[in-house]
């Protein structure tokens, strides 16, 4: 018999919201509110707010904070500077991928991770072995934040209006105070908008979400999050990104730096030199009918993600394929539970704000 | 479609399908409780004409944005006819469950089949 699942601070608040709850990775969680196509819509044109609180946390602090960080992140946590947020995965010794993560370098010791909530309690395991014996305090903080992601072209002045100062940039992390309440506001976001991110006490997560929502950001479930950021061609985990696979086939070398010596590198160095046997890249069908994650590409591969975009109209995803086809163009087919249907490999982005 | 209804000139399978008999014909598609469970329907690919539906088995999928869906038969019987008009305009099903959302239409094999399915108000009450 399963546990019963966990709730945010924010349920009542999605309740009394109209949400659809599902069970995520233990947690009970709104999938939806208005609607999904409605929800990803507002995200786009003005701005959303999406519950991400069953996210987990991890911070790592002391003299030997950077060097451990070093060893389990791929990227180079010498390039973090305080203030900044850093990508990066975390992999095992064959260089497969644990996680994806986003860290937060919030003072010259001090730094806070943050973890898919399906692998929080595996990632903290894997940080408090490898701490072992040094010089540093690996802490589990998933208790002590929750986390709200407001996105959108008009997130940034929403959430400014009730700020005591500027924003933080991009990429980039400050403590301040919204709507009174101590908060850490982050320059991140996973929908291919402009926006923030906010870590807060379970306290404080109310007065927020009221505060953004009496402003405009119109609540955002689980649904949206997934079809924003599919047409932008973000990872997640579970779906494109999964223990049997490494990093260079997802197309994420770009946030490895072997030289650092990270838990894999030796692996990931190798696969990169001879080339992936396959990549993940994006795709959209050009003729009608949705890919899912699992549907086999005819003559090898698959689909890991897929959906229909609302921006676009089509059904879009991404799936591994054999390195000689993972080319821009390349016409394949998908056997979309017995009914084979047409795709092509396209650029990522799927989806481009227009700029006009 | 923003309340429930179960009209009472149908009849309904407990998987959430509802037929509308017409001599040895009927109109096939899914109740107000199986497009709002479902969420915002955006893509039905309609089984074949002269394809074959067998009571209490599915025949087609309805698809939302975040999964797919079998439609099971009520009754069994050949595919006759089915709605094109779902294929630019699938929200009909969730709109217009019992009117433009009809999926398909079957010529009967066994008209006393309909005898196993229930009126408006048993299925409402089985909610």
């Amino acid at each position: 018999m399963a546990a019963t699942p966990r709730r945010t601070p924010l349920f009542d608040r999605h309740v009394a919201a109209g949400a659809r709850l599902v069970d995520f990775a233990g947690w009970e969680m709104p999938v939806q509110y208005a609607g999904i196509r409605a929800e990803h819509a507002a995200v786009r044109e003005r701005a959303g707010i999406f519950d991400v609180s069953h996210m987990g946390e991890i911070e790592t602090s002391g003299p030997a904070a950077a060097a451990l960080l070093q060893e389990l992140l791929s990227n180079d946590v010498e390039q973090l500077a305080v203030g900044g947020a850093q990508y990066s995965v975390l992999c095992r010794e064959d260089g497969g991928v644990l996680d994806d993560l986003f860290t937060y370098r919030l003072a010259p010791e001090r730094y806070l991770t943050v973890t898919n909530a399906s692998n929080h309690a595996r990632d903290l395991a894997w940080f408090e072995r490898h701490a072992d014996g040094r010089d540093v305090l690996v802490e589990d903080k998933l208790e002590d934040f929750a986390m709200l992601a407001i996105q959108g072209p008009l997130a940034r002045e929403y959430v400014q209006a009730f700020s005591d100062a500027p924003l933080p940039e991009r990429f980039t992390v400050a403590t301040r105070e919204l709507a009174g309440h101590t908060a850490l506001v982050c320059g991140t976001g996973y929908t291919g908008e402009d926006g923030v991110e906010v870590l807060c006490s379970p306290e404080a997560a109310g007065a927020i979400w009221d505060e953004s929502v009496r402003r405009g950001a119109e609540p955002a479930g689980l649904g949206a999050r997934d079809t924003l950021r599919l047409e932008v061609c973000y990872h997640l985990y579970g779906n494109d990104l999964m223990e049997s696979r490494g990093p260079i086939e997802a197309g994420l070398g770009w946030c490895c730096k072997e030289d650092t010596g990270f838990i894999g590198a030796d692996a990931v160095r190798a696969v990169r030199a001879a080339g992936p046997a396959e990549r993940l890249v994006p795709f959209t069908l050009t003729g009608t009918g949705i890919a899912r994650q699992g549907n086999p590409v005819v003559g090898g591969g698959e689909v890991t993600s897929g959906t229909l975009s609302p921006s676009l109209g089509i059904g879009i995803g991404m799936a591994y394929l054999p390195a000689a086809r993972a080319q821009t163009g390349e016409a394949f087919e998908i056997d979309v539970r017995g009914r084979v249907r047409p795709a092509v490999v396209a650029d990522r982005p799927l989806y481009e704000r227009p700029t006009a | 479609m923003a309340d429930a209804s179960y009209p009472t000139d149908l009849l309904y399978h407990p998987e959430h399908d509802w037929a509308r008999i017409d001599g040895d014909v009927a109109t096939l598609g899914i109740t107000w409780f199986a497009q709002d469970a479902l969420g915002e329907v955006v893509f039905f690919d309609p089984p074949a004409v002269g394809a074959t539906t067998t009571a209490g088995e599915s025949y087609a999928e309805v698809e939302s944005v975040k999964a797919v869906s079998d439609v099971i038969a009520p009754l069994s019987g050949e595919i006759v006819e089915v709605n094109a008009a779902l294929g630019d305009g699938p929200e009909a099903i969730n709109d217009d469950p019992y009117g433009g959302g009809w999926l398909v239409k079957v010529r009967l094999t066994d008209v006393s089949e309909t005898d196993a399915l229930l009126d408006a108000a048993t299925y409402e009450a089985s909610l």
